[in-house]
């Protein structure tokens, strides 16, 4: 079984964030890069679906700036085959001009499934996956947490609205990954240095226009003192009070 | 001429509207009042009825009808083909969808097909001059981007929760719309229903949420008795979804879900900047800790600092006294 998996070097979750001198885009000074967190639980699916397949590859793809072959080197350590990045700088498109990149890189690939993190951490856009299988006219399930493949269809399950659905998806198909689809794997030192081995192709982005542009990027407002409530009954009854008649939110 | 219409997408679930049409009708209504404009709700699912009564009353102009057994649910290919066909019918400059599960899966797509600007999860929207400028927050909410849209058509999805609804009242028409259905890729073998009542997280006005500091999975019923004492939805920090006591659909935070209620109470949790991502643009957020230092009380409106196990018990009795009057 043949599996593509995009992902996206993103700022580390518990990293603090400052805009930079631009006014548009994060201070990169001292933030810790990883691969998006779903993206990663997508990676660790492909390579127990290829497993279990009893063979095929997985093949990894990315749009963004040089430094990506580290997350990329980190997905081969895992087990993935090979990899291929689409260079960009850092935030150079939305989503959509980074879903044409993907389908663009991808189309010449064989993927039975293509998988994609539900959403990167950064944008949050949960975008670039239902775009490429638009792009690509393939059926796109978003943010499964299982995935079964018999023959050429994945039972796949989602959480929607308070409850579990069951979906039987035809492959070639599209999925992004929920927490819960998997645990990632850490790469062995065995992994490591097979990894440098392994194949990386790198391209350039061929840009198309944007057809968003971000104008600012601020940070939230702060909110005004934290008043204190005293942790009685009579405390909790005057918050109670403050909620409704102050805030209007009860 | 130039395109001056709104498209909303709205949902429906059992044969009725959920609130996030609603929500798109009022923030479109803003926008076509704006370009002189109508607004245009496609309205997709089976036996829904008064849908033009009801969104004619939130500033809906016109009611396109999607009915049938193929639209019962929500399936992504047979989704966007509706909205498509409404697109392809009214050329609307802008689609507005809410950013609920089937909106998040279904905006992109339409997007994509449709070659217009797509801007996911906005907070606002407004115009600056002749441009139409979303708000959105990046990196669950540390920061907010003002984003531009520079195609002559946009997609939109809207975060639930955060327009209020307004009543706009006008004689909405309404009209079928008839779709071709396309080769169905997607089949819903089975729904599997939760064993209780639970309110979706991101659609909740009030959400009880529980961190580290509640010791132990035995301990949940009094955030449990909490959030039903204040008809609230219930959330976890990472670390009590990370030790099994919680399953991951109740993560609030930065890998689970980002929250906008408009009263969040944080018990027991510390506030890690992943936690705090997710849910600081809630409108009220009270906090509940015994560490009188702990981050969180540097975003909460009103803080307890005290002992969990004693406050929780009052808080709910106090609630379902309160909110009896």
């Amino acid at each position: 079984m043949d599996l593509v998996v995009c992902v996206k070097r993103v700022p580390d979750t518990e990293a603090k964030v400052r805009v930079a001198a631009d006014g548009r885009s994060i201070d990169a000074a001292g933030v810790q890069w990883i691969m998006a967190p779903y993206d990663e639980i997508a990676v660790e699916k492909a390579l127990q679906l290829r497993d279990a397949a009893g063979g095929g590859t997985v093949t990894v793809v990315s749009v963004g700036p040089a430094e990506t072959t580290k997350e990329l080197r980190t997905a081969l350590a895992m087990g993935a085959d090979k990899a291929v990045l689409v260079t960009a700088p850092t935030g150079a498109g939305d989503a959509s001009a980074t879903a044409k990149a993907l389908a663009d890189a991808v189309r010449a690939l064989p993927a039975d499934l293509l998988l994609f993190g539900k959403q990167a951490t950064d944008d949050d856009d949960a975008a670039v996956g239902p775009m490429v299988a638009a792009l690509l006219d393939r059926p796109c399930v978003a943010f499964v947490t299982s995935i079964e493949v018999t023959g050429r269809v994945a039972t796949v399950r989602r959480e929607i609205d308070g409850e579990v659905e069951v979906l039987e998806v035809d492959l070639p198909a599209v999925l992004t990954a929920q927490k819960g689809l998997a645990e990632p794997r850490l790469p062995g030192l065995k992994g490591i240095m097979a990894a440098k081995k392994k194949p990386l192709d790198e391209k350039p982005l061929v840009a198309t226009p944007a057809a968003t542009e971000t104008r600012s990027l601020t940070l939230p407002a702060g909110r005004g003192a934290c008043r204190k409530v005293e942790p009685t009954r009579e405390g909790i009854r005057g918050l109670l009070k403050a909620l409704r008649e102050e805030r209007g939110v009860l | 001429m130039s395109r001056t219409d709104v498209l909303i997408v709205a949902e429906t679930r059992g044969g009725q509207l959920k609130k996030g049409a609603y929500e798109t009708a009022t923030a479109g209504r803003k926008l076509a009042d704006a370009w002189g404009g109508k607004v245009v709700a496609v309205v997709i699912g089976q036996g829904v009825t008064g849908a033009a009564d009801a969104l004619g009353n939130h500033g809906v102009d016109q009611v396109l009808a999607v009915d049938g057994p193929a639209f019962a649910r929500h399936q992504a290919e047979a989704t966007a083909a509706a909205v498509l066909a409404a697109v392809a019918k009214v050329s609307p400059r802008l689609v507005l969808f809410s950013a609920s599960l089937a909106g998040k899966e279904t905006a992109p797509a339409v997007a994509a097909k449709l070659g217009a600007a797509y801007v996911a999860d906005a907070t606002a929207l407004a115009l600056e001059g002749a441009d139409l400028v979303a708000t959105k927050p990046r990196l669950a909410g540390k920061a907010i981007a003002k984003v531009a849209v520079k195609a002559e058509v946009a997609v939109v999805s809207v975060r639930p929760n955060v327009v209020t609804p307004v009543a706009a009242p006008r004689a909405a028409t309404s009209e079928p719309l008839s779709v071709a259905v396309p080769a169905v890729r997607i089949r819903c073998k089975d729904v599997v229903a939760p064993t209780a009542k639970e309110l979706e997280l991101t659609e909740a006005d009030v959400i009880v949420s529980g961190g580290r500091g509640m010791q132990a999975a035995d301990h949940w019923k009094l955030v449990l008795d909490a959030a039903d004492a204040l008809g609230a939805a219930h959330g976890a920090s990472r670390a009590v979804v990370d030790a099994g006591w919680r399953p991951h659909k109740e993560q609030v935070g930065q890998t689970g879900k980002t929250v906008s209620p408009k009263l969040y109470v944080a018990v027991a949790i510390s506030g890690a900047i992943q936690h705090l991502a997710g849910m600081s643009s809630s409108k009220v957020i009270v906090a509940i800790n015994k560490d009188g230092d702990a981050p969180i009380f540097g975003v909460a409106d009103f803080g307890i600092v005290g002992d969990a196990f004693a406050v929780l018990p009052l808080l709910a009795e106090e609630a379902r006294a309160f909110l009896k009057k």
